[in-house]
């Protein structure tokens, strides 16, 4: 398949991103710079000085809510993009009002509990929506302890266990690849498996 | 019994097996859970009484902070 095709598939396809910090941000650049058609972008917070370590965002956005400052980033790499930002704390009603129209949603936040709430929401109240979680993305190191594993139409990346905490913070060249990956797992669902 | 856990083979020493047992052969300790069986997710409230029966294609998923 060329990249026009490739284009032309992913040019009408719509991707929810919930959560626009290390994993989200990353994860819709990406998605951005293939072509996909539509980014519903979400996230309350505003871009502080430690989130720059991993964050798709710059020293001049230092303030901005992520949403917008993504948004902004987004069309700033390809602007045939269609970015919207949702600046809002998402809960299960919200979730299946912002995300129904969604091909494909990816779990990008930070807390555990809130990873829990969507995959619960998504896989009980909308279980033919695709879903792409990150989980365990913390340290440095063990590249090859990133995978993907799939039940259904839950798919995880990352390494499953690697927690961020003070001692183990979450570092870009890790979280990048657990966001990508994301990235290359919504490709793979919506263009099909590459033999 | 022989199941799928989280994408790998493993064979349990049990002929009998609840979700609950599972967990805590395995020492799965933690609170934060999706699991599913052969794709149907399981709420918490019924780990006791889900049986696991050979040749399941179990997830446990751990979910934990990093993002």
């Amino acid at each position: 398949m060329d990249f026009n095709k490739i284009k032309s598939i992913l040019s009408v396809k719509t991707v929810g991103i919930a959560g626009c910090g290390g994993l989200g941000s990353n994860c819709a650049v990406a998605l951005a710079r293939v072509g996909i058609g539509k980014l519903i972008l979400c996230d309350f917070d505003a871009i502080e000085p430690g989130n720059l370590n991993r964050q798709y965002f710059f020293y001049n956005q230092l303030g901005m809510k992520k949403a917008t400052a993504l948004k902004e980033n987004i069309q700033n790499i390809n602007p045939e993009v269609i970015a919207e930002d949702h600046i809002v704390k998402l809960d299960p009603e919200i979730i299946m009002k912002l995300f129904a129209g969604c091909d494909v949603i990816v779990e990008a936040f930070d807390r555990a509990d809130m990873k829990k709430m969507i995959l619960e929401t998504v896989l009980c109240q909308m279980p033919d929506k695709p879903i792409v979680s990150g989980v365990g993305i913390a340290g440095w190191g063990n590249s090859n302890d990133i995978r993907m594993i799939q039940s259904g139409n839950l798919y995880v990346c990352g390494d499953g266990h690697s927690e961020a905490t003070e001692n183990n913070p979450p570092l870009a060249p890790r979280v990048c690849m657990a966001a990508n990956m994301q990235a290359n797992t919504v490709l793979e669902i919506l263009l099909g498996k590459n033999y | 019994m022989n199941i799928t856990l989280n994408n790998n083979k493993e064979v349990i020493d049990a002929d009998h097996l609840t979700v609950a047992e599972l967990l805590k052969i395995k020492n799965f300790t933690f609170k934060l859970l999706i699991i599913k069986i052969n794709g149907k997710v399981v709420s918490q409230m019924d780990y006791a009484h889900t049986s696991i029966s050979e040749g399941d294609d179990v997830i446990v998923l751990h979910l934990i902070s990093g993002g």
